[in-house]
């Protein structure tokens, strides 16, 4: 049984936190995720679970990262200057392994920007935000039904490759209302629960990993197996290990537990691709266009199709590679200056002309103005 | 117990020596902790330790509890979210006079304000040890330091003060010298059911007392004993006494300020969770 509601966005991305087992949220208000802390702040105690309005960004993320240790599925949301000012914490998650979701809806940047404006400023920050080498999982919805159901697949992925994963929203997905059909009965939907150790304490090692699994067992704070969180690189045992060879593992597992899983966490999307000679590459808010573009576009008999990555990063790369060998051309479409447009030409690398169409002026697109963009790299 | 079986019970295995500096008094405060945890009778699995990041901070991978060592001056936010996932730890925040009254300043009045029940144990040394001897809040005006090589021309915080008006409801001192009370400070801390506060002043030989021709270790605990006036001393003084002692560097030792008035944050979060199901 399920129920047909008209939400918002960021309505839906609660909905989602809920059904997905979210038991904490910290955060603190900023336009245009706000919504989000306010309706989990009247939802969480409801299922029993707990929201913190912390006194700043770094420490929502931060009380996340600890209720997380707790054993408690955590999340937290923010813009722009908010999503700065967690990236330390952010890296602390990725070499901890501490599984957490953040919410990032995006607003026109840099610093306080356009606050009530959609954008996509932040799809580089959102894989290379934080310093050094680390690796995270980004996902982009494009409606308010996709931002539940993937609100509980980015808990679900956190939980099993234990790494911080980003819902990549803007200003127009998080404030937009649409239809959406929510489960009555939020026990139905699948989730994921970290695996937690079942050796005897003693025998706990807190980052052992075999060959097969990489992901190593997580412990909850408090529950006889105690175990030691460092943002310092460490080995196996969890402390500090400051040899050439052990940093090199310890980064190398880390890529390669979501690396060589990328059949499980890159999803797309095709849009009349079976027979596009063109195609538009967009995803997010800045998709929504595509959709009406493409079918203007075959309206007047153009063969054009849409690609869109729903798993932003790790970046879709056999798909586009594939992408480029099918097709006359690609037409980037993102609301910003040219950010993902370099990672798809990197990929294409040459195999077909790949068009940018970014947009940074306040506004989403018009599907006129996007098929005025698709003629024109079609040379039409 | 004595301090070898002490180290036995509740120091992990192979993981001395620490980093510490001969003379250094983060192995009396971190000691001190052990013995308050013991004199408390609690488990180690029950006992959470979140340090930030410093040379006293390192205490948290030393100690067999539940630990992390976090970021520079993020503790209190992960103790925090650890507390209000389960609050029957008894959650311990080790944190330097740098991680806890400057990068961590925002965090440490607002854990108080909430009177979250944490144990905050403050490793006073008045210096940036780990980075070689840089000035913090807790530095006292007048000192040298690597970046203050005409000495500091900032006040220093009093940090109980500071923590009393954020809204701590326990708020205690104790130095290096006076170890068992020391210990049975922090004990009371932990045993104290909201935000407490213990401010371990400490002794850097190497990066404070060098600079600023504080002698041997010994000579600079010998100022602790010198300038630490216990509570009850100290409120025998008139107000004109008082301010000669505080001109003179001295300080009031022991618990200063307690109260049981003020609701625990989570067990106040506990009614939340009851009026958001329906319950008065």
């Amino acid at each position: 049984m399920s129920r047909v509601l008209l939400l918002q966005g960021n309505q839906a991305v609660v909905e989602g936190a809920i059904a997905a087992g979210v038991k904490f949220y910290g955060g603190y208000p900023i336009t245009p995720s706000t919504e989000i802390a306010e309706q989990l702040a009247a939802r969480l105690p409801q299922v029993g679970g707990k929201f913190m309005q912390t006194e700043d960004e770094i420490a929502g993320l931060g009380a996340a990262i600890g209720a997380s240790m707790g054993g408690k599925k955590a999340m937290t949301a923010t813009s722009g200057p908010g999503f700065s000012l967690k990236q330390e914490m952010l890296g602390l998650a990725c070499t901890a392994e501490i599984p957490v979701v953040l919410v990032d809806v995006q607003r026109v940047g840099p610093a306080t920007g356009q606050p009530t404006s959609p954008a996509q400023g932040e799809v580089m920050m959102t894989r290379w935000g934080t310093h050094g080498d680390h690796w995270v999982i980004v996902v982009s919805p494009s409606s308010v039904p996709e931002c539940f159901w993937l609100t509980i697949r980015a808990v679900n992925l956190a939980e099993k490759y234990r790494v911080p994963v980003i819902i990549l929203m803007d200003e127009v997905i998080g404030h937009m209302r649409e239809k959406i059909e929510l489960p009555d009965d939020y026990s139905t939907v699948e989730t994921v629960d970290r695996v937690r150790p079942t050796c005897k304490p003693e025998e706990y090692l807190a980052y052992g990993t075999t060959e097969d699994n990489m992901v190593p067992a997580m412990a909850d704070y408090g529950s006889g197996y105690r175990w030691h969180v460092t943002g310092l690189i460490h080995d196996e045992t969890g402390f500090p290990k400051g040899t050439p060879a052990g940093t090199v593992n310890a980064l190398n597992r880390l890529h390669d537990k979501i690396y060589n899983n990328l059949a499980d966490i890159v999803t797309f999307e095709n849009y009349k691709m079976d027979d596009a000679e063109f195609a538009v590459l967009s995803f997010g808010g800045a998709a929504r266009t595509a959709y009406e573009a493409v079918d203007m576009a075959r309206a007047e008999g153009l063969k054009v199709g849409f690609f869109r990555p729903i798993t932003i990063w790790p970046f879709p790369e056999k798909e586009v590679k594939e992408l480029a060998g099918k097709v006359k051309g690609i037409l980037v479409h993102e609301l910003n200056y040219g950010q993902y447009v370099l990672e798809v030409e990197r990929v294409v690398a040459g195999k077909c002309p790949v068009t940018l169409y970014g947009k940074y002026d306040n506004e989403s697109a018009t599907p006129q103005e996007l098929l005025a963009e698709i003629k024109k790299a079609m040379g039409r | 117990m004595g301090m070898e079986q002490l180290v036995e019970k509740y120091f992990r295995p192979g993981r001395l020596p620490h980093i510490w500096c001969p003379g250094c008094g983060n192995g009396v405060i971190t000691g001190a902790i052990v013995k308050a945890v013991d004199k408390q009778g609690l488990s180690k699995d029950e006992v959470a330790l979140i340090s930030g990041i410093g040379c006293s901070s390192r205490s948290s991978g030393y100690l067999d509890f539940n630990t992390a060592n976090t970021l520079h001056g993020r503790a209190l936010p992960i103790a925090s979210g650890l507390k209000m996932a389960n609050p029957a730890l008894k959650v311990i925040v080790a944190s330097g006079d740098g991680d806890c009254t400057a990068i961590g300043g925002n965090h440490l009045i607002h854990a108080a304000r909430r009177n979250i029940d944490l144990t905050l144990v403050v490793y006073n040394n008045s210096i940036y040890g780990m980075t070689g001897g840089q000035y913090s809040p807790m530095t006292p005006k007048g000192s040298k330091a690597t970046t203050a090589p005409y000495l500091t021309i900032e006040p220093s915080f009093n940090l109980l003060d500071l923590a009393k008006a954020a809204g701590a409801t326990f708020c205690a001192r104790a130095t290096t010298f006076h170890v068992p009370l020391m210990v049975d400070v922090i004990a009371k801390g932990i045993a104290h059911k909201g935000f407490s506060i213990i401010e371990c002043v400490s002794a850097c030989p190497i990066n404070f007392g060098r600079q600023n021709k504080a002698g041997t270790p010994a000579k600079m605990m010998e100022w602790q004993r010198d300038h630490g006036v216990m509570k009850a001393a100290w409120d025998k003084m008139d107000e004109e006494k008082k301010a000669e002692a505080i001109a003179a560097g001295k300080f009031p030792i022991g618990v200063l300020f307690e109260t049981n008035d003020v609701q625990e944050y989570t067990e106040a979060y506990d009614e939340v969770i009851r009026r958001a199901q329906g319950g008065k």
